[in-house]
């Protein structure tokens, strides 16, 4: 089981998902420091490097699907619901902190960067609780 | 769910591993159904009952007749 399919799958897709991410982002960064773009071609870059990232989500949605061990499956579920609470209950905390204006703003799409800290969150909770000893 | 995985397993000399390999799951899943943290699906059930030949509930004790 160590060289499990769905996991080697889900690291090439990921994999290139990043550099995807990567030359998207570096390229939107350059195009609008030399402000090449204006108009729809400019929300189509901005919007650009989004894209890598909602694949990465996706990624990790065909693993689950393609995930034959039930039990591993159920474990990376339990780690997603675990990161999406993460996510959700920080964001929600940090809205209402910022709406008061006791906080900072803190662009919207750090709440992707928050759910995949939540994932490690998860994978700690699931070692602590149905995980343990194994 | 409690269970006599362990014991079966022992009685062919089967370590965690190669009773995976035959299960087609990983090691950590034998692992965790013979501890009683996970309770497989009833295909899995079913996998196991057959591969050591017996009936399901020669090998995983139903709750409600599990000894307090």
């Amino acid at each position: 089981m160590l060289k499990n399919p769905a996991i080697r799958r889900y690291n090439r897709r990921v994999l290139w998902l990043s550099l995807g991410y990567a030359v998207f982002l570096c390229g939107a960064i350059y195009a609008f420091n030399h402000q090449l773009l204006s108009g729809p071609a400019a929300y189509a870059a901005a919007i650009l490097p989004a894209l890598p990232i909602i694949g990465i989500f996706a990624a990790i949605g065909l693993y689950l699907v393609e995930e034959e061990d039930e039990y591993v499956r159920m474990l990376m579920v339990r780690q997603t619901l675990w990161a999406s609470g993460f996510a959700l209950s920080l964001a929600t905390i940090w809205g209402f902190l910022e709406s008061f204006e006791l906080v900072r703003h803190i662009e919207p799409y750090y709440v992707a960067v928050l759910w995949f800290g939540g994932l490690g969150v998860g994978a700690g909770i699931n070692r602590l609780t149905v995980a343990r000893g194994a | 769910m409690n269970n006599r995985l362990k014991v079966l397993r022992a009685e062919r000399d089967w370590s965690q591993g190669d009773l995976a390999d035959r299960l087609q799951v990983s090691r950590q899943s034998v692992n965790a159904i013979e501890t009683g943290r996970y309770d497989p699906s009833l295909p899995l059930a079913f996998r196991i009952a057959e591969l050591f030949g017996v009936a399901i509930e020669d090998i995983f004790v139903s709750p409600s007749k599990e000894t307090p």
